[in-house]
């Protein structure tokens, strides 16, 4: 089986459920967006499948693999390898240049400093803030740092990016250029994402749309108290105005 | 439609064939121009006094007359371009009458059954104008068209699921 599943995911903190039973399949290639309100347990979901969270119970499959269980060494090396995640705020390494944040990943995985550098340069370039290289996170706008956090996910060539409100601290218009700097290297690259966002706006970036309410997935995706009565398909002509 | 055709016509003359190409590349999500629309525009123009023919030229086609735009027009566009649109005078849109109009002739169902539907259909052409935005190939013309209207479906997309929450109060309102 290829993509990334949730089998049924349960997750609490503490007393709090976050996940109520959670299924979800993404293929390979796809872009799916996680929406719902605050609290509704997606950024829990997104966690859960990029293996930085447990789940109390169901399970976590990527590429066939049942990864859930794996020790916290062999989640951690997914993440280095496989997988790439990008937050609301950069988390760049204050300490590190951008080049050096950007490398990190591949000096952890063993590659020389000469070659990693290397190939920082042409990350940062190829997402436009090659002239940012020396300079640290505390001298640059967010926009400019979560370009080099993009560029510092997917120097490994990740399979899969897990990305969490990744516009959230962002203006309108440096959101929409990192995004769209994100789903156009993914979809040359056949890269699968999963979006968390609270924004339709930046939900349309998907491919597709699944939206948590109170920890499952709401079926009526539109957050609705009362079940849905069944609609009539749109007629011919029917569209937006 | 006459204020866009003095604003192409006041990077020069052009033939009526050339405003409608012009119009098309610079407002590429508009409604395409129809030959026709764009002809009867200019003669309307013309009789008002904002722009002039400046001949015909009789090459290997048919003939083709050139317009230019006069001191009249210049100052027709300068006043156009220079007036605030009133932000939103009335509020009047079919989304809305729709449902104020379901509310009084239907039942809450049908109101809500719409406003879902509605909402797909808005969601789903969001999710088509956004993909335009990601294309490789997309120029600067097209995004800014697709911002435009990817900023007002989303804020139709937040009026509906307001709606949605209100519509139970709202029709109770109505029919008490």
């Amino acid at each position: 089986m290829s993509g990334l599943q949730a089998r049924g995911v349960i997750r609490s903190y503490g007393p709090t459920p976050a996940l109520r039973d959670v299924s979800l399949d993404v293929a390979e290639g796809e872009i799916v967006a996680v929406t719902g309100p605050s609290g509704c347990g997606k950024s829990t979901l997104l966690h859960c499948l990029a293996g930085i969270l447990r789940p109390d119970k169901g399970e976590v499959h990527w590429r066939g693999e049942r990864i859930d269980t794996w020790p916290e060494a062999a989640r951690s090396r997914l993440r280095r390898t496989e997988f790439g995640v990008l937050f609301q705020f950069g988390q760049l390494v204050a300490e590190l240049t951008a080049v050096e944040n950007v490398a990190l990943p591949l000096l952890l995985a063993g590659t020389g400093r000469r070659e990693a550098g290397q190939a920082a340069c042409e990350w940062l370039d190829r997402f436009g803030v090659a002239d940012l290289a020396d300079v640290r996170p505390g001298a640059m706008s967010g926009g400019q740092q979560q370009r080099c956090a993009m560029a510092r996910a997917l120097i490994t060539g990740p399979r899969v990016i897990f990305a969490d409100e990744p516009t959230g601290a962002l203006d309108t218009l440096s959101g929409e250029e990192v995004l769209t700097q994100l789903v156009r290297f993914a979809r040359e690259q056949g890269t699968t994402i999963v979006l968390v966002t609270h924004e339709p706006r930046i939900a349309a970036y998907a491919d597709r749309e699944v939206m948590l309410r109170d920890g499952v997935v709401d079926p009526t995706g539109l957050g609705l108290d009362e079940p849905l009565v069944p609609v009539p398909a749109a007629g011919p002509g029917a569209g937006p105005r | 439609m006459p204020h866009v055709l003095l604003g192409l016509l006041a990077a020069g003359n052009r033939h009526g064939y050339e405003l409608k190409r012009a119009h098309d590349s610079r407002l590429p999500r508009a409604k395409p121009l129809a030959f026709g629309q764009v002809y009867a525009t200019l003669g309307r123009l013309q009789r008002d006094g904002l722009v002039v023919t400046t001949g015909q030229e009789r090459e290997a086609g048919p003939d083709r007359t050139a317009y230019a735009l006069t001191d009249q027009g210049r100052a027709a566009l300068a006043g156009w371009l220079a007036a605030v649109e009133p932000p939103m005078p009335y509020v009047t849109s079919t989304l809305f009458t729709k449902v104020a109009v379901a509310l009084l002739v239907a039942d809450l169902n049908a109101a809500r059954s719409y406003l879902i539907a509605q909402a797909r259909a808005h969601t789903d052409r969001l999710r088509e104008l956004t993909a335009v935005k990601t294309a490789p190939s997309t120029t600067l013309d097209d995004v800014v068209a697709v911002d435009y209207a990817v900023a007002h479906l989303d804020a139709d997309l937040r009026w509906l699921r307001t709606t949605l929450a209100r519509v139970a109060d709202w029709h109770r309102e109505v029919h008490s």
